[in-house]
């Protein structure tokens, strides 16, 4: 160092200067990152490898399935553990959602949608979406078939909320969860190639109960022919989404359990929406004729006394 | 500035000594005086100001904590990009909404045995429960509010609900029928949508950009449930 006042700063210039006057100097220099290292070429979009892609999802699937192996490691009594459930965008949502609507055969709802992402937003806000449109489209459907009656007195019925509630957050976690054991207990002894995790299943059937939202309003039409094409319809969507999902999860298996276990799931399907509509909407033109004749006894009663 | 630190009879010589050398010899002897004392000038200040709180008349107190939840319904009745609500947030507010708005949905014990409307206890209950429910699920998703901001912000905004309530129980005074079912829903809706705006005014920033409308979802939900209970609301 030049002999300078010790407590002045010292401008010391670029480093190729420094080491022109002083060359037994040390200089450090930082070179910009970004131009050494050379841009991975991005997956080939062959179109031999199309079908591939479409089976196994997108072509980043590989990273995300190395990745995910990382996400989850917070312990369980934190909160950074359950916001990992909630790592969705509005997007991803809005597909999921879209999956679930248009079942396509040949293209699995969990590996094309979920891919080691399960969520636990749609479930959850999707049964509760559920819960509110049942009952209000209930009372709703019930006011407007007993509008004319003089006798009917209208109650907005809001215990049908909580048993509504009950009925479908224990199929919306009760049924996955015996449908998980069970498949743990079938790989246990036939290898399956595909296993799907608990998670997985619950988004699968939060999910594929999106369709009974739109069915649940329109079912406040008083029609019983109406009431049931709408049921066969969303029976049919959701239900051939659930079997396309578990078919790969049992195919290996005795023919016979392969098949009674997809028959099971469709029929709790189906026994869902057929209780929801027995329960909380009233049967249309019934009504209206016990009603009618009701009051015809009494009008005939009334004749015979006076 | 090293050697500045040694002993300063150094000072006249020029030639450069290395660094740190004569460290050693400093010793903290005891003419350097290291004794004193230390105030808080504001000390003394800050302690007249709790005891006057303190002694104040119960009065001023509740005055003061009125007067802090009426400023918060003003600027929920007139949303404006303001972060007043979210700096002091207080639960008396959404406590006195929510009371008032149960004790009016309440219809009285005779109708006990049918299915009737919802009670003092499930009205309470759905809005606190909804209140924590959509916080925590703006937390899970990301968002950078606290808990109690978020119920502040979600119990204030009942308040257009409320006056929704009172004005529908002032129209059912009036002769039933199908106007005045329209008088209602179209007070309901109104309501409905004013305290939907001014929710997302305060917490559409506390989210992440990409997953506003994930968290703006349940709160829509929540007031549709809130409205659907007073719209429906028939007195005996």
């Amino acid at each position: 160092m030049a002999a300078v006042d010790n407590l002045q700063f010292e401008e010391f210039g670029d480093a190729p200067t420094c080491l022109a006057a002083n060359p037994e100097d040390t200089t450090i220099s930082i070179e910009d990152p970004g131009e050494t290292p050379k841009h991975l070429p991005g997956p080939a979009r062959g179109s031999g490898r199309e079908e591939d892609d479409e089976l196994l999802g997108n072509d980043d699937s590989d990273k995300t399935e190395l990745l995910a192996g990382q996400k989850k490691s917070s312990p369980f009594w934190t909160f950074e553990y359950y916001q990992t459930f909630f790592d969705v965008d509005t997007y991803q949502v809005f597909d999921r959602i879209k999956g679930s609507l248009l079942p396509i055969p040949g293209k699995n709802f969990v590996r094309l949608y979920i891919r080691s992402n399960p969520d636990l937003y749609g479930p959850f806000w999707i049964c509760a979406t559920l819960v509110f449109a049942i009952a209000i489209s209930g009372n709703l459907s019930n006011f407007l078939i007993h509008l004319g009656e003089k006798t009917y007195h209208y109650v907005p019925e809001f215990r049908k909320v909580s048993i509504a509630a009950t009925v479908i957050y224990a199929y919306a976690w009760l049924v996955p969860l015996a449908l998980w054991g069970f498949l743990m207990w079938r790989n246990s002894k036939v290898m399956n190639i595909v296993s799907y995790s608990f998670l997985e299943i619950v988004c699968v059937y939060g999910y594929s109960l999106f369709i009974y939202i739109p069915t649940a309003i329109l079912w406040i039409i008083p029609q019983k022919a109406v009431r049931w094409i709408l049921v066969l319809i969303a029976l049919g969507i959701s239900g051939s989404v659930l079997a396309m999902t578990f078919w790969p999860a049992v195919r290996e298996d005795n023919r016979r359990v392969s098949m009674a276990t997809i028959v099971t799931i469709v029929m709790l399907h189906m026994l869902l929406s057929v209780g929801c509509l027995a329960y909380f909407f009233d049967a249309p033109e019934m009504d209206h004729l016990l009603t009618s004749t009701a009051t015809s006894n009494q009008t005939v009663g009334a004749a015979k006394f006076s | 500035m090293a050697e500045a630190a040694e002993s300063p009879g150094d000072r006249e010589t020029v030639s450069p000594r290395p660094l740190f050398a004569g460290l050693s010899d400093i010793s903290i002897s005891q003419d350097i005086p290291i004794e004193g004392e230390i105030t808080i000038p504001m000390r003394s200040r800050s302690r007249e100001f709790d005891s006057s709180t303190l002694n104040e008349s119960v009065r001023n107190t509740i005055m003061r904590d009125l007067k802090a939840v009426g400023k918060k319904f003003m600027y929920v009745l007139y949303p404006r990009k303001s972060n007043t609500l979210l700096r002091d947030w207080d639960l008396w507010g959404p406590l006195i909404l929510c009371v008032t708005l149960a004790l009016m949905l309440q219809r009285g014990s005779m109708d006990g045995e049918k299915d009737g409307g919802p009670q003092f206890a499930e009205v309470f209950v759905i809005v606190w429960f909804g209140a924590v429910t959509i916080t925590l699920n703006s937390k899970l998703l990301g968002g950078n509010i606290s808990f109690f901001q978020s119920l502040c912000v979600l119990g204030y905004c009942i308040l257009p609900l409320t006056l929704a309530m009172l004005i529908c129980r002032l129209v059912l005074l009036a002769e039933p029928g199908p106007v005045n079912f329209m008088v209602r829903l179209f007070v309901v809706i109104v309501m409905f949508a004013w305290s939907i705006a001014a929710s997302t005014a305060f917490l559409a920033d506390s989210q992440p950009p990409n997953r506003k409308a994930l968290a703006v979802y349940p709160v829509f939900l929540f007031y549709f449930v809130i409205s659907w209970m007073i719209l429906t609301f028939t007195p005996q």
